[in-house]
């Protein structure tokens, strides 16, 4: 497929979002907003504790309380073997699952769902809840990967066996899985360099940060439909989960998903909707509401990760990177399936290595399963790895970017883990960054420095289905599956009404749900501007080759002499508009496509950005911030670079500031806003762009995933700010004022 | 004890009365008892400022207030913002600059922003950020939103 | 939420009489930012809720030359910054109350919710302390005054006895030379709780160069807001500059009794006590030279 980037009429401008005034003026309907009449509210009973067995459960009083409708706990799940399911963007064993969504024998976090109530009002179910008698023997707890992994640790899953490079061991472990990527032969690769960097790295547990809570509603229909409403990033995969969880056909299972208040990869996985659904069933087929706290949300949906990362890099003093080697150990919380596979994918991504080894440990300890959080596992990785590139281009007296640019990976080379690269524009984005007014910027003041990091992400095609129908007056009505998070109803919008030669305004665009449209994955892996607009683009095909059979059948021509552009058929002179034709049809003109592209083709970002370290407290000031990305074609711009700023953002809060923090009995001691502390307006600068354009082959636009990427580079980038401002490596995330002094502190007693 | 009680107060310049316990929350009352779901609940704990309104003309947390203490007040919620068949300089500029990606935060911001050019027509963006450091937003980095506020104070 | 009673007060006494008849069971709202949290999250129970909102002296900022400030102890800290005469006569109650949560909090928290909560990281305390405030204490049938300093005994806990609330707070006018600063640390730049807290007062002597007396109190570093008396009594006489300043924070350092938590450790917290007691000083004596 060839594109022409100039030629685009749609593409490439920035009109309003088709749901722009609904979320302005407060209309819109997000999950939490569903009414229904005789709703009932739910509520969760979790676990006070990080690891325990559950003796016995006593619902009997919560039950004769007033109001009170229902109560659940895990004996009114189905009872589910051993089954592996790939459901959104993980693979997963659905006992688990089933075990996650409430606990049946054991609680393995803080938080962890024990029983669910619904009553009259949300104040009666949380009464309810303080009346339900749960006895716990309490269990050591492991929190800590690396401590996880040791010979005397407590044990999570008794069933568990390593699965040691696709070998499956026969002891009980916490490790779920070692994976490794080689190549070449390490030992002569590290006996050629002039300088190796080893590191050692840890960063903690962090959460998506999504305002929103997770909330769902649910009816549970005489004749066994179910009908759920919520705020998803996929609510096909909603459909899917829940048919396993409650094994149920699909087709008994309706998600309407609504408005969705923030997902980064956390509102994948389900946690209330099965809830809801039994509880409706058991209270009599009441719709039944569920949404979650704050502090709920942060004990007990999907954080990301925690890990402990070791990096070895040997370069030539001609700046070749010689030999690279990694080990990753990520926390999986209760349950199998980190993202260190992903993680491994990332930390070596940006460099042509002749040597490397990368060996990834998924361990399970005892926090909230991890879920995907944008880019799952590349932030921790890049971190690692970017900055001992750093440090190896500070070793051997070459510019970051110049050092990063005799290194970097373009067309043929070879990931890591195997495949090969096509048409990627890492290189363009080092140099788009190495020009940009800011890296040439004097910076001057104590205590300031300026890093850089590039990074990596694969991204995702999956699978989309869309639906178009042609109205009287030439306008069309376009019916699309992939919620929408930041604004991709205009940017698929966008990309029908460039195919179909129409102007924007005349694409009416609406999300619908499982009952309405054909399948389609989550919105998630950065494909959906990408996957759902290769399905509209088929569709406007569709519409185009139906419309011109029509201008055909009206002249009554052969069709192949009708010519179609820009939304004009012709035909020996005579001319009619897409307006005109679309009042001439006598049968409906609409044309659905499904599609499953595979040319997603992965991005790069480099990331630079000016600190100052106020040496005596430690904190940390973002003075000037530079996002630069190969993003393909940049469908809307405006939502594009929202994007490079929102992900750099989040980078910066998990470089500096958040993080999980347990007390010693295993309880997450910071479930609020408060003091898990994400970024405020006044915690960062302005975030400048820099979109390099260069388009993916794979997409009839050229477009490539753009919105995980961003979070990438921010953490190595800041660290190595932080570095040339204040002197100290910093190897720990987040990189707080408490350890910025302490490093500090240290390298002041090594200096003396 | 469960006795409700009669709230009478003017929102969005209406005056009406409702119903609510006194544990019910204004944020709860609004979204719950009348209807107004504008106001969104992201902490319940005055942390996040999904939940602003205006109450007598002052930017609070309506998760922090008592849904009774709006007896004999007002209130002033995102729904009443636009006027006259018109946008509210505000909304208008926060989509012309893509200033909203999921859109929960967007009408505390929008408030809490209102309530910013009410004090201060012609703020500099620093003031901006101070102004509405209690309003988290996880999907845009601020940019946008301090720059449509720039922008709404220039046509303001 | 557990179900409570509301009503509002119509006075003092009223209020006073209200607490005192329901034994333990009533709690005083003012601007509702901590009690409404605590009561979610059950951390406190109550039978009654009495809304002080509506009575005058509670709600109260006045300022004159001979009588200092009243600032009545549910007035929110949006009007206590926006006041002229506070703005020009109490600048560490200027930094305080516009540090409270964010401007949607500062719409209704007060310094007197603040001070009741009596959180051992409040912010207004230690400013508060550095000016010298005295609580006025309402009862059922008379009044008491406490100094600041000595209002919270432990962590959540006051003097405040059955039947008794705090309807005001009286801080004497600033005399010739004086200046004040409040400094926290947190790793935001906003809405965190103090890692640790200093407020700190000077007065100089006429020519503005020696320090006549001063007045250092911390946050965060011991249960309750700790006024350290030793470390402004070693600044009398002295010149005012960074020396003395450091001779100061080690006093402050030495007295802070900081534990370790989620917010910082102890030996984090008595690091910060040293470097915001001067920076603390050297603000508040910038602005008595003004």
């Amino acid at each position: 497929m060839t594109t022409t980037t100039t030629s685009y009429k749609v593409i490439g401008s920035r009109p309003l979002r088709p749901d722009g005034v609904d979320k302005v003026t407060g209309r819109a309907i997000y999950g939490a907003d569903v009414r229904l009449p005789g709703m009932l509210y739910g509520k969760v009973l979790r676990s006070p504790h990080a690891h325990a067995r559950i003796v016995s459960i006593d619902a009997s009083a919560a039950l004769t309380l007033r109001g009170v409708r229902a109560v659940i706990t895990a004996q009114d799940l189905p009872a589910i073997g051993d089954k592996i399911a790939d459901l959104g963007e993980s693979v997963v064993n659905l006992r688990y699952a089933s075990n996650n969504i409430l606990a049946h024998d054991k609680v393995l976090y803080h938080g962890h769902a024990v029983a669910a109530v619904a009553a009259d009002n949300v104040h009666i179910a949380e009464e309810a809840l303080a009346l339900i008698k749960v006895e716990y023997e309490v269990l050591p707890h492991v929190l800590d990967g690396k401590q996880a992994m040791s010979a005397n640790a407590p044990i999570l899953l008794d069933d568990l066996r390593t699965n040691e490079l696709g070998k499956l061991g026969n002891a009980p472990t916490n490790v779920a899985e070692h994976i490794r990527h080689q190549r070449g032969d390490l030992d002569k690769g590290f006996a050629e360099a002039d300088v190796i960097v080893e590191r050692t790295f840890h960063t903690a547990t962090v959460h998506q940060g999504y305002i929103e809570p997770q909330n769902a509603t649910a009816l549970w229909n005489e004749d066994d439909q179910v009908f759920v409403w919520c705020s998803t990033q996929g609510a096909f995969s909603v459909q899917e989960q829940l048919a396993e969880l409650l094994q149920i056909p699909i087709s008994r299972i309706t998600v309407t998903p609504t408005e969705i208040g923030g997902g980064f990869g956390g509102k994948i996985n389900v946690y209330l909707d099965p809830l809801a659904a039994l509880l409706s069933r058991k209270a009599g087929h009441r719709p039944v509401k569920m949404t979650m706290t704050r502090a709920e949300v942060l004990t007990s949906t999907g954080p990301t990760s925690g890990s402990h990362i070791r990096v070895k890099m040997g370069a030539r003093r001609d700046g070749t990177i010689t030999a690279a080697q990694a080990e990753l150990i990520y926390e999986a919380g209760a349950y199998p399936g980190s993202p260190v596979g992903a993680g491994c994918g990332v930390i070596f991504a940006n460099y042509r290595l002749e040597n490397l080894q990368i060996d990834g440990y998924d361990v399970v300890v005892n926090r909230p399963k991890a879920s995907a959080y944008r880019a799952p596992g590349g932030t921790n990785a890049a971190f690692a790895s970017e900055t001992v590139v750093d440090e190896l281009a500070e070793k051997l007296g070459i510019d970051p970017i110049e050092f990063r640019l005799r290194n970097a990976v373009r067309e043929g080379d070879r990931r890591p883990d195997g495949p090969e690269y096509k048409r990627i524009g890492l290189i363009e984005t080092l140099e788009a960054a190495r020009s940009h007014p800011h890296y040439t910027a004097p910076l001057t003041g104590k205590h300031r420095g300026r890093g850089v990091a590039a990074g990596y992400w694969g991204n995702w095609g999956g699978k989309s289905s869309a639906t178009a129908t042609v109205n009287s007056d030439g306008t069309v009505n376009l019916i699309e599956g992939s919620t929408d998070i930041g604004g991709s109803r205009a940017s698929i919008a966008m990309q029908l009404a460039e195919t179909l030669g129409l102007p924007y305004e005349d694409i009416r665009p609406q999300v619908v749900g499982t009952a309405s449209v054909g399948y389609n994955d989550v919105t998630g892996g950065s494909r959906t501007t990408f996957g759902t607009g290769w399905a509209v683009y088929e569709v406007g095909k569709k519409i185009l080759a139906e419309m011109r059979q029509r201008a055909a059948e009206y002249w009554d021509v052969p069709v192949e002499s009708v010519q179609v552009a820009d939304g004009v058929f012709a035909h020996n002179g005579d001319q009619m508009s897409f307006r005109e034709l679309a009042g001439k049809l006598d049968t409906p003109v609409t044309a659905s496509a499904s599609v499953h592209p595979q040319n997603y083709g992965p991005g790069f970002g480099v990331h630079i950005v000016d600190v100052e370290v106020d040496v005596e407290t430690g904190k940390v000031e973002i003075l000037r911030y530079t996002a630069a990305q190969d993003v393909g074609k940049a469908i809307h711009p405006s939502y594009v670079e929202g994007q490079l700023q929102g992900g750099a953002a989040q980078g910066i809060g998990w470089a500096l500031n958040e993080e999980y923090v347990y007390d010693d009995k295993g309880r997450l001691v910071n479930a609020s806003l408060l003091d898990y502390r994400m970024p405020t307006a006044l915690d960062l600068p302005m975030i400048d762009t820099v979109l390099v354009e260069a388009p993916n082959p794979g997409h009839p636009y050229g477009v490539r995933g753009v919105g995980e990427v961003p979070i990438v580079p921010p953490a190595a980038a800041v660290a190595n700010a932080i570095y040339r401002a204040a002197g100290v490596r910093m190897t720990e995330l987040p990189m707080s004022p408490a350890r910025i002094v302490a490093a500090l502190a240290t390298q002041s007693t090594n200096a003396a | 004890m469960k006795s409700k009680v009669i709230v009478a107060t003017t929102i969005n310049g209406e005056e009406l009365e409702f119903l609510c316990e006194p544990r019910q929350s204004l944020l709860e009352v609004l979204r719950d008892v009348l209807g107004l779901t504008g106001a969104k609940e992201g902490c319940n704990n005055g942390n996040c400022g999904a939940c602003n309104v205006l109450l007598d003309g002052v930017l609070v947390n309506s998760c922090l207030v008592l849904g009774v203490e709006a007896e004999g007040r007002t209130v002033e919620t995102v729904e009443g913002m636009a006027s006259g068949g018109q946008l509210h300089p505000l909304q208008q500029k926060f989509l012309e600059h893509a200033a909203l990606q999921c859109g929960i935060c967007t009408p505390g911001f929008l408030l809490a922003a209102k309530s910013l050019l009410d004090h201060n027509p012609d703020p500099t963006e620093a003031e901006v950020r101070h102004w509405l450091a209690g309003n988290l937003c996880r999907c845009t980095g601020y940019d946008k939103i301090v720059r449509a506020v720039l922008d709404a104070a220039d046509t303001v | 939420m557990q179900p409570f009673r509301y009503i509002r007060a119509h006075n003092a006494e009223h209020a006073a009489t209200l607490l005192q008849q329901q034994d333990g069971r009533a709690r005083i709202l003012a601007g509702g930012t901590d009690l409404i949290v605590a009561l979610r999250e059950h951390r406190i129970e109550a039978d009654l809720v009495i809304d002080v909102k509506g009575i005058p002296e509670v709600e109260e900022l006045s300022f004159s030359p001979g009588e200092g400030l009243r600032i009545g102890a549910a007035a929110p800290c949006h009007r206590i910054y926006r006041h002229a005469d506070v703005l020009h006569h109490y600048p560490g109650i200027i930094d305080a109350a516009s540090l409270i949560g964010g401007i949607q909090i500062q719409g209704r928290a007060s310094l007197g919710g603040n001070l009741c909560n009596a959180s051992p990281a409040a912010d207004s305390i230690p400013a508060l302390i550095v000016h010298s405030a005295i609580c006025e204490i309402a009862l059922p049938q008379s009044r008491r005054r406490v100094p600041v300093e000595e209002f919270c005994v432990a962590p959540g806990k006051t003097v405040l006895g059955r039947g008794e609330f705090l309807a005001s707070l009286h801080l004497p006018p600033p005399p010739p030379g004086f200046g004040a600063a409040y400094l926290r640390f947190i790793p935001r730049n906003e809405m965190d709780i103090a890692v640790v807290g200093v407020g700190a007062s000077v007065q100089l002597d006429a020519e503005r160069r020696h320090i006549r007396s001063a007045r250092i109190a911390l946050a965060a570093v011991a249960p309750t807001p700790l006024f350290v008396q030793e470390a402004g009594d070693a600044l009398i006489g002295a010149e005012a500059n960074e020396e003395a300043f450091a001779r100061a924070a080690e006093i402050a350092r030495a007295a802070a009794r900081p534990i370790s938590d989620m917010r910082g450790t102890a030996e984090f917290r008595r690091h910060l006590v040293g470097v915001l007691t001067q920076r603390a000083l050297a603000k508040a004596v910038e602005r008595a030279n003004k």
